[in-house]
C-alpha cells in the first residue's frame, strides 16, 4: 500500500496521462459517436473501421506507427515542433497521445450505442420547437445519452490508465518522465526482490479502476432516474 | 393567412399526389390507416423531403422542388403535436412548455404562457416530469409546449389516437377552447369521424395518397360520396344549433334554422352556438308529418338528391332549413315511398341517435 517516491512519480504521472488523454479527447469522441450514430454518408463503414483499429492492432504496433508519424523525423512529429515549439515522442504528453488512441475506440462505441438509443423523434419535435441543430443536440441528444457518455468516458479512463504497450514503444520508460504505472510494475518486476513496491503498485492500480467503475455506476442510475423510465408517452 | 401544399412523392409500396389549401381555424385529414396523412403532415413540417412540389404558409415558400427551396425544420415555425406525445422526458413539464422560448426572436406568443398554462389547466403538474403524467396530461403539455413556441401554423397527429374513451373526452374541450383562441391554420390527422364532426372547420378525406372530397365539414358529412370513406355507421351530417331553453322534463331545446331539437344532457349554455352531430342511420323519412309517434324531433325537409349506393341502401340529402342533412334508408322504402328529388318529406331524429352536442364555433 504505501508508494515510495518513485512510486508516487508513477501513479501522479498515470493519473495526469489517463485524465488529460480522457478530456482531450472526449469533446472529438462525442462528435465523432454521433456522425457514426446520426449521419449517412459515403465511407462511414471506413471511418468507422479506422476508429477502431487501435482495438485490434497489437499495441505495439500501434505506438511503433506513432513514433514513425510524431517522432523528430516524422512528418506529424516534425511539423508539430517546427510551429508549435511541442515534441511528444519520449515526453509525458506522447504518453498522454498514445494513451487516448489507445482509449478512442472504446469511448467512441459506448457514445455511440448511447445516441443511437435515444428516440431521433425527440430530435424532430425539438426541431419542430425551433431548435437549430446544435442546439437539439445540446438539449436533447447529449442529455438523454448522459449515462452512456459517462460509462464511455470511465472505460476510456481506465484503459488510459492502464495503457502499456503503444506507451513505451512510443515513448520509452523514463522513470519520473515516462514511466506511468504499468511500466514501472513492468520495470519492478524485472528486478528480483522488487516484488514488495510492484505489489504496492498494483493495490493502487485495482483501487482506483474499481472506485472509476463504483463511481460511474452510481452517477449513471442517479442520471437515468433524473430522464425518466419512459420516454414521453 | 393560410397554407397551400402541393406534393407528388412515392414511397415503395404507395405514392401521393395531392394538393390542397387552408386557413385559419381546424383543417381534419381523414382517411384511413395508410393512407398517407402523417406524411402530409411531415412535409409540412420539413421531416419528409417530397420528390415534387411545393408548400407555402402565409405567403412564405416552405419548400419548393422546382427552385431548390428547403426551409430547415426549425426555422419553419410549425408547432407539431404527436400521437406518441414525444415529451422531453429528462426535463419536468414546465421546462418542456419553455423548450422553444429561447428562439423566439422578440416574436410574441399567440396566447400569453400562463393563459396557456390556464386554459389547458397545468398549473398542478407544472414540475412533474413526464413519466409520472397520464396519457392525456402528456398531450397537454405537449400542446402546451407546441403553442407557446409561437407557430405561424400547429400539425396534429391524431394527438387524441393513445387516449381511451373518457380521457379523450377530458381532453377535447382544451381543444375547443383552443380552436376559438388559437388563429391559426390547425391541421389534424385523425381516423375518428367523432374529433373530425366536433373539431373540423374543413376537411380534407384522403385514400391511397389522394384527396377523395375537400370542403368544409358540413358540406363533406353531408355527402353522399363521403359514406364510404367514413363507414355506413359513422357517416352523417353536423347541425349548427343555437342553445334555448333548459326544459322541465331535463331535456334543453336547440334551435336550428329548420325547427327546434329537444334534446337530453346538454351541457352548453343558453345562446351557445353547438354542433348536433345525426348520424345518417338514425334518421327516418316520412311521406306526411307523423302524429302519435315516440319520436320528438321532427323536422321539415326538402329532398335534394338520392344517391344509390352499391349495397342495399341508399343515402338522401335533405335541405332542412338552410342545412343539409343525410339520411340513409333502404332502397325498399325509397321505392314503396315513391321519393323523388325536390319531394317534401319530414324527418324524424331519434333523441338517442343525436351525438353530444359539441361546443365552439
Amino acid at each position: 500500500m504505501i508508494l515510495d517516491a518513485a512510486g508516487w512519480t508513477a501513479l501522479l504521472l498515470s493519473l495526469k496521462v489517463a485524465i488529460t488523454a480522457t478530456f482531450l479527447s472526449l469533446p472529438f469522441a462525442i462528435w465523432l459517436a454521433w456522425v457514426l450514430a446520426r449521419k449517412e454518408f459515403v465511407g462511414k463503414a471506413w471511418v468507422s473501421a479506422c476508429v477502431h483499429l487501435p482495438l485490434v492492432l497489437p499495441p505495439v504496433v500501434t505506438g511503433y506507427l506513432l513514433l514513425i508519424a510524431f517522432g523528430r523525423n516524422g512528418v506529424l512529429g516534425r511539423f508539430l515542433y517546427d510551429v508549435f515549439g511541442i515534441t511528444l515522442a519520449f515526453r509525458w504528453t506522447g504518453a498522454a497521445l498514445a494513451a487516448a488512441i489507445m482509449a478512442f475506440p472504446l469511448m467512441v462505441r459506448a457514445i455511440r450505442l448511447a445516441i443511437e438509443a435515444v428516440n431521433p423523434r425527440l430530435e424532430e419535435a425539438a426541431a419542430t420547437l425551433g431548435a437549430p441543430n446544435w442546439a437539439v443536440f445540446a438539449r436533447v441528444t447529449l442529455p438523454l445519452a448522459a449515462p452512456g457518455v459517462l460509462a464511455g468516458t470511465v472505460m476510456g479512463f481506465a484503459k488510459a490508465m492502464g495503457e502499456f504497450g503503444a506507451t513505451i514503444t512510443f515513448v520509452a520508460n523514463i522513470p519520473g518522465q515516462t514511466q506511468t504505472l504499468p511500466s514501472a510494475i513492468y520495470a519492478l518486476l524485472q528486478i528480483p526482490g522488487q516484488e514488495g513496491p510492484a505489489a504496492a503498485l498494483v493495490i493502487w492500480a485495482l483501487i482506483i479502476s474499481v472506485s472509476a467503475v463504483f463511481v460511474s455506476e452510481w452517477l449513471a442510475r442517479r442520471m437515468a432516474k433524473r430522464i425518466g423510465a419512459s420516454h414521453g408517452l | 393567412m393560410g397554407f397551400e401544399l402541393s406534393l407528388r412523392h412515392s414511397f415503395p409500396n404507395m405514392s401521393f399526389d395531392l394538393s390542397f389549401s387552408g386557413g385559419p381555424g381546424i383543417t381534419v385529414l381523414f382517411g384511413p390507416s395508410g393512407a398517407g396523412k402523417t406524411s402530409v403532415l411531415r412535409a409540412f413540417t420539413g421531416i419528409l423531403t417530397p420528390h415534387s412540389g411545393r408548400a407555402t404558409l402565409n405567403d412564405t415558400v416552405l419548400f419548393d422542388t422546382t427552385t431548390n427551396t428547403n426551409v430547415a425544420t426549425h426555422k419553419r415555425r410549425i408547432g407539431s403535436v404527436f400521437q406518441d406525445g414525444r415529451l422531453f422526458p429528462h426535463l419536468t413539464a414546465l421546462q418542456n412548455i419553455r423548450f422553444g422560448k429561447p428562439y423566439l426572436k422578440r416574436r410574441a406568443s399567440l396566447i400569453p404562457e400562463d393563459a396557456l398554462i390556464d386554459l389547458l389547466g397545468l398549473e398542478a403538474l407544472l414540475h412533474n416530469v413526464p413519466s409520472t403524467l397520464s396519457g392525456g396530461e402528456i398531450q397537454r403539455v405537449a400542446l402546451a409546449r407546441a403553442l407557446n413556441a409561437a407557430p405561424d401554423m400547429l400539425v396534429m397527429d391524431e394527438p387524441l389516437a393513445a387516449l381511451d374513451g373518457p380521457r379523450k373526452d377530458a381532453i377535447l374541450p382544451y381543444f375547443d377552447r383552443l380552436k376559438t383562441k388559437a388563429a391559426i391554420p390547425i391541421l389534424y390527422v385523425t381516423h375518428s369521424v367523432d374529433e373530425l364532426a366536433r373539431l373540423a372547420d374543413n376537411v380534407v378525406l384522403m385514400k391511397d395518397g389522394e384527396i377523395v372530397q375537400h370542403g368544409s365539414v358540413y358540406d363533406v358529412l353531408s355527402s353522399p360520396n363521403a359514406i364510404p370513406l367514413l363507414g355506413v355507421r359513422e357517416a352523417g351530417s353536423v347541425l349548427s344549433a343555437t342553445v334555448g331553453e333548459a326544459l322541465s322534463n331535463g331535456l334543453t331545446r336547440l334551435d336550428t334554422s329548420a325547427g327546434a331539437l329537444e334534446l337530453p344532457s346538454v351541457s352548453a349554455q343558453k345562446g351557445d352556438t353547438v354542433r348536433v352531430r345525426i348520424l345518417a342511420q338514425d334518421v327516418i323519412l316520412a311521406g306526411e308529418k307523423p302524429v302519435g309517434l315516440s319520436a320528438r324531433n321532427i323536422l321539415p325537409a326538402v329532398i335534394l338528391n338520392i344517391h344509390q349506393g352499391r349495397g342495399p341502401g341508399a343515402a338522401v340529402v335533405l335541405k332542412v332549413g338552410d342545412q343539409t342533412l343525410l339520411s340513409r334508408i333502404t332502397d325498399a322504402s325509397r321505392l314503396d315511398m315513391g321519393l323523388t328529388e325536390g319531394q317534401h318529406v319530414f324527418a324524424i331524429l331519434k333523441a338517442s341517435s343525436i351525438a353530444r352536442p359539441v361546443q365552439g364555433e
